[in-house]
């Protein structure tokens, strides 16, 4: 039974209206069948898509990777773990770990630091709150391939906008399309650009539903706004900043559409500066290799890779979070302690 | 602090402001207003959010000789902007407006079917009552974690083997109901949809589609609504997989930009014009329902 709605017979007797008992019967044997399956009804195209598009094919991702398996030829014969080894042994494979994880760190940290100082400025008694907010969000609605082309543009090594304003303070022009650092830090830049505003807000909602008379007693204690912000704001949010982190994470090391797009061939640069392990999965599976076996090897490692990763964070989030539990309470201990003293 | 609103309905906007001086006035009070900084690191933000967007059509309005030697060549877009819009129009690598109409089926059919679909799992988890209902909702809580984006592989061969590479259900049924939704409407359900509505309607005879249709799907449109925009903007968006599975003849917008970057990289002010056109639609949507957008991240930042 679902509802605590009245059982179908009592609804006929009330309604009055005569009817053969017979279609009563049917009526009242579909209303117990409409109610026991249509809560299962209702939650089953989650599921059933999730089972054919997304579980599905992540298990068999293992299948198809012990298995010669070309993209054109199809399912080959079993080789068992000769593709790790082939993953392994490619160079490439290790330069785009690499690559991943500089620049998912160089995305992630000062993408985090100037959200919390955006979403600390947004949250105070500003004119215009919407016309802030929106402003800070308006990079979100541009495709990241967009976003790719664009910075591509202005991080060119000749002629480029950014290479020119650095020239105007006596920089030499950096080769961001050459060096391997300089290339990270050019495509790091694109998804600060797109994700930095949304995570502003996600820290606005969080810094919002911190209780005001917390920075009333800082005010009364002397604490200025940077001290305000540092002993009250950042620890209230806490395990926002770990949410963050965490689903930047998942998304930060898949990083495939920015560095695809940085130059018009699509590789990763000439050496494979900044080919990431996603963009090393394509070019595996349909680039230059066309060996969907391989390419299953580096999907199965990175995905791995991420849950690990996934699962460390769970940890200390959990840890951050209970022990974060008992801090705000300190101080009703410590009152509590005092008066158990004075009555005793 | 709540008293200055309270003031502007009582005593007319003067007096709410002359209130808000006062309580400015205290000490670094939480309502006081903000100083010119706040505003000038605000603007700043906003300029580097704006810039590149402006960029883009700047160089969409120079010609290539231009953007090589110098990298601002102008300061304002001018009419050659419609020469290269009319250009990337009828480009030849590719049909720009089949690219169009790709993007706008696939984002709006996934939209539609994703709130439907979300809103109905939605009502199940929050409302009624069935054998496993709490591990389920764990699970599908739980598969928001699982990066999907990796069974890339064997989704390929299977719509290899069913004939769908290259149409556009291959990007729309993997994308027809996310995790995200079914969490999302079942979090706003669970304090949105009273039950006694729902007695009521169940009491008045209404099959259960009957009372998630007339009751259910009216409740929970402030939040459908936000989760169309954001499917809608995220398929718009959408590059990976379209870009595997669709090819040059039937592409989407994004996948179609990555064609004319590989087709046209010595003419860049092409290519920053197809990046405009891409971007165009969603800044549109942007202006009408931004607002939306914010609100929904903020809403969905405290709940998750």
């Amino acid at each position: 039974m679902s509802v605590q709605s009245p059982p179908a017979p009592e609804r006929v007797a009330q309604s009055g209206a005569p009817r053969p008992p017979r279609r009563v019967g049917f009526s009242q044997k579909l209303s117990r069948w409409d109610v026991k399956v249509s809560p299962y009804l209702y939650i089953s195209p989650f599921f059933i898509v999730f089972a054919i598009t997304g579980l599905f094919p992540l298990i068999y991702t293992a299948y198809v990777s012990v298995y010669d398996w070309a993209l054109l030829g199809g399912q080959g014969e079993f080789i068992g773990f000769q593709n790790y080894t082939d993953v392994f042994g490619q160079p490439m494979f290790w330069r785009s770990l690499r690559n991943t994880f500089s620049i998912f760190l160089l995305s992630s940290v000062p993408q985090v630091l100037v959200a919390i100082v955006l979403a600390a400025l947004l949250d105070q008694n500003l004119r215009a709150k919407t016309f802030w907010r929106m402003g800070v969000l308006l990079p979100y609605v541009v495709a990241p391939v967009a976003v790719g082309l664009i910075f591509g543009r202005m991080f060119a090594d000749q002629s480029g906008l950014v290479n020119s304003a650095l020239g105007v303070f006596g920089i030499d022009p950096v080769r961001w399309h050459v060096d391997v650092l300089a290339s990270h830090v050019a495509i790091a830049s694109m998804v600060n650009f797109r994700w930095t505003g949304y995570n502003t807000l996600i820290f606005l909602a969080a810094m919002q539903a911190v209780p005001r008379e917390l920075y009333e007693a800082a005010i009364i204690d002397g604490a200025g706004r940077v001290r305000q912000f540092f002993s009250v704001t950042v620890p209230q949010i806490r395990a926002t900043i770990i949410f963050v982190v965490l689903t930047s994470t998942i998304g930060g090391l898949q990083i495939f559409d920015e560095p695809r797009v940085f130059d018009p061939a699509g590789r990763g640069g000439g050496s494979q500066q900044w080919m990431t392990t996603t963009l090393y999965l394509y070019d595996v599976g349909w680039g230059t290799q066309r060996d969907l076996g391989r390419a299953a090897a580096v999907a199965w490692i990175l995905f791995i890779i991420v849950v690990l990763i996934g699962l460390v964070n769970f940890a200390v989030t959990n840890r951050i979070s209970t022990s974060g539990g008992g801090q705000p309470s300190r101080r009703q201990r410590r009152a509590a302690a005092r008066s158990s003293r004075r009555s005793a | 602090m709540s008293s200055v609103p309270m003031i502007r309905q009582s005593a007319g906007p003067g007096a709410a402001r002359a209130a808000a001086r006062s309580s400015r006035g205290k000490a670094g009070g939480y309502n006081r207003r903000p100083g010119v900084v706040t505003y000038v690191l605000l603007g700043i933000a906003v300029l580097v959010g704006l810039g590149p967007i402006y960029y883009t059509l700047l160089l969409g309005s120079s010609d290539p000789a231009a953007i090589s030697q110098n990298p601002l060549p102008q300061l304002l877009p001018d009419a050659s902007l419609f020469d290269k819009f009319s250009q990337v129009m009828n480009s030849d690598a590719f049909s720009f407006w089949k690219a169009f109409w790709n993007s706008v089926i696939i984002s709006v059919v996934t939209a539609a079917a994703t709130v439907l679909f979300s809103t109905l799992a939605g009502f199940s988890f929050a409302k009624l009552n069935f054998r496993g209902r709490r591990p389920l909702l764990v699970f599908v809580i739980a598969t928001m974690a699982v990066p999907t984006q990796l069974g890339v592989i064997p989704l390929y061969i299977i719509m290899a083997k069913i004939g769908w590479i290259g149409t556009l259900q291959a990007v729309i049924v993997p994308a027809l109901v996310t995790a995200f939704g079914v969490f999302w409407m079942t979090q706003y359900l669970e304090e949105a949809l009273p039950y006694e509505l729902i007695e009521a309607a169940r009491v008045d005879g209404a099959s259960m589609f009957r009372t998630f249709w007339s009751i259910a799907m009216p409740a929970a449109r402030p939040a459908a609504a936000m989760l169309a925009l954001f499917t809608f903007v995220t398929q718009w968006t959408n590059f990976f997989w379209p870009s595997i599975v669709l090819n040059q003849d039937n592409p989407t917008l994004p996948v179609a930009v990555r064609l004319l970057q590989a087709n046209y990289f010595v003419d860049y002010s092409l290519v920053m014009a197809g990046v405009f056109l891409v971007t165009l639609p969603l800044i549109i949507l942007f202006m009408f329902a931004g607002r939306q957008l914010v609100a929904g991240i903020m809403a969905g930042a405290v709940k998750g």
